[in-house]
């Protein structure tokens, strides 16, 4: 079944009826009620689609099928060379890096990974990553540097990983460093939203010239069940949580903390992953003309200007203008 | 140079804020009289604290920023308080359950003394000019709004312009909720403007206190160019009670504690409340402060 979200049970009952009639004998099957069947579906999916509500983002920037960093860097990405480990103590599989060619030019990509099948999931520890995740990175930050190349992230995470060893190995500071260098790292950075974007875990690779968010996903400080737990009480609120907090692409373009949204496919990214792959690629190349037609001197100083005016008294003023 | 102890037996006689008993007590013993250690159990005089360090354990209650300025300063008096006009506006006109944001901030403010999680502004320890910050946890949990976050980045700036060093004191359960991605994005605004500071050859000490934890340890809090800790301070990114929770598992005892930190290579020295202001005078001076 395609149609597995709470809210889809509408589709997920025309699409039953659809493969009911389908499955008849050849000759009983009566195509123009199964053509005029598909066109319901497909318009009530653009219906429901069109009017999701904050916590039906939610759902959908989780959904399993949803297309990961791996599936963009296979749809949109030539030679990808991964590169691994941080040098210093181990290789996390929940932040994938290295390098490839896009639109004819070498780029480093970085991206959270969450792993779609459970042996995958486990390697990947579901996208949560360790201090070793984001000091990759740092790692392959410095490279890009180095070589020039720009930098491409991929962010989709519920946060860093909360456990005995990230603390032990320090992962308040290896998200503070990534925080720090992206401030100043001299090659221009396009970041963009593919599904989660969860807390100081998702920022530590997302600090960037450009931030985009995908249509479904969602950027939050914290979960909007950890956040209903706390500011309503209970976690079942998080619906709740997840309107108030103000967590979409559009909500947060409108507030001027984002640059851009990238549409989906009708019935979100996972229905069609390769059309979703190639509105992101559209949307990279004219973010990459962007930030390659302005000097490095004026792109660092637009991304720290850009840094500094957020919640700043000023900025904030123009809002409610 | 005075006697911190001495200068600050203020504090000793301020157990009101820090036991909060039931007014019916109150009017039986005076509110200020005793205080039980939480640490060792001792029942103690309000009076044998000093800087609210039990004598006995050395056990650090937590302190107010209005303490904290008056334990760490020359001259507390000649503390010049700055950037009070910049508050959280609510900018997503938030609502939880039936209470506003902005009433919660017009409560909070009202029953304390602060407009925002932090104060900031010039003073001088040990006759060094510094730029100093001082969260404060009884603002919505010492957590990080716009307003906080724009708050430390000035005095970062302000570092720059009167070139010295910047102070800072955190006490924060991380990132303000109510204000989403303004607040999450506190945490790239903070450690760019330090690059500032940093680009200025001045230096950011950060002293991390009871309890520092989320945004703002993973952020400015982990990039002092010395940090330091005071003794038995939770410390950390997540904290013992939601790895608890998150992963069912049990955490040797002192997980996340300044102490914690020291052994793991996260922060240069725990540093006792009563000698931290020679300590940063002793610092400062090795700057050239």
């Amino acid at each position: 079944m395609t149609y597995d979200l709470d809210f889809e049970r509408p589709l997920a009952e025309l699409e039953k009826r659809i493969q009911s009639l389908r499955s008849k004998r050849p000759e009983k099957i009566n195509t123009s009620e199964i053509a005029s069947l598909e066109q319901e579906l497909s318009e009530r999916t653009a219906e429901i689609y069109s009017g999701l509500t904050p916590w039906q983002r939610v759902l959908v920037a989780r959904h399993k099928n949803r297309p990961y960093t791996a599936d963009y860097i296979r749809f949109l990405f030539n030679d990808f060379f991964e590169m691994r480990g941080d040098r210093a103590f181990g290789d996390d599989h929940a932040i994938l890096t290295g390098i490839a060619s896009f639109n004819g030019q070498t780029v480093v990509i970085i991206g959270n990974q969450k792993g779609r099948d459970i042996k995958e999931k486990q390697e990947c520890n579901f996208g949560l990553a360790h201090p070793e995740g984001y000091r990759k990175a740092q790692r392959v930050m410095q490279h890009a540097e180095k070589f020039g190349f720009p930098v491409i992230t991929f962010v989709d995470t519920a946060g860093a990983f909360p456990g005995l060893e990230s603390e032990e190995r320090g992962i308040s500071e290896a998200i503070a460093d990534n925080l720090l260098l992206m401030a100043v790292l001299r090659t221009p950075i396009v970041s963009i939203v593919i599904g989660e974007g969860g807390s100081g875990g998702a920022l530590g690779i997302g600090v960037a010239d450009r931030t985009l968010m995908m249509e479904n996903s969602v950027y939050t400080v914290a979960a909007p069940e950890a956040a209903a737990s706390i500011l309503w009480k209970d976690s079942s609120f998080a619906h709740q949580a997840a309107e108030a907090m103000k967590i979409t692409a559009d909500d947060l373009y409108h507030l001027k903390l984002i640059d851009g949204i990238v549409p989906e496919p009708i019935g979100g990214a996972h229905k069609d992953p390769r059309t979703a792959a190639n509105y992101v690629g559209e949307a990279l190349k004219e973010e990459m003309r962007y930030v390659q037609a302005i000097s490095l001197d004026m792109l660092l100083e637009q991304r720290y200007q850009k840094l500094r005016s957020i919640g700043a008294p000023d900025s904030l003023a123009a809002l409610k203008r | 140079m005075r006697d911190i102890n001495q200068a600050d037996s203020k504090f000793a006689a301020n157990g009101d804020s820090l036991n909060g008993g039931s007014p019916e007590k109150r009017r039986e013993v005076p509110p200020d009289l005793f205080i039980k250690c939480p640490k060792c159990r001792e029942m103690l005089l309000s009076r044998d604290l000093t800087l609210k360090v039990c004598p006995r354990c050395g056990h650090h209650f937590r302190l107010t920023a209005k303490e904290r300025i008056s334990s760490v300063l020359d001259d507390p008096d000649r503390f010049i308080e700055l950037d009070t006009d910049i508050k959280s506006s609510d900018p997503l006109q938030f609502v939880s359950k039936s209470q506003a944001y902005s009433a919660k901030l017009a409560d909070i403010e009202k029953s304390t003394d602060l407009t925002d999680t932090i104060v900031t502004g010039m003073g001088h320890i040990e006759g060094i000019p510094v730029s100093l910050a001082v969260m404060d946890f009884r603002f919505i949990g010492g957590s990080m709004g716009a307003a906080t976050g724009e708050r430390i980045t000035r005095t970062f700036e302000r570092g720059i312009q009167h070139q010295c060093g910047a102070v800072i004191f955190t006490a924060s359960g991380g990132a303000r909720m109510q204000e989403n991605l303004f607040s999450l994005f506190q945490m790239a605004k903070t450690t760019a403007a330090l690059t500032k500071l940093s680009a200025a050859k001045q230096p950011f000490i950060c002293v991390l206190t009871d309890p520092t934890t989320g945004g703002v340890t993973a952020s400015f809090a982990a990039l002092g160019d010395i940090i330091l800790a005071e003794p038995g301070a939770l410390v950390g990114f997540a904290g013992p009670l939601v790895i608890e929770q998150a992963l069912h598992q049990k955490l040797p005892p002192d997980t996340d504690t300044s102490e914690f930190a020291l052994a793991h290579g996260m922060i240069d020295a725990v540093v006792d409340r009563r000698s931290l202001r020679p300590t940063l005078g002793r610092i400062l001076r090795l700057y050239g402060g």
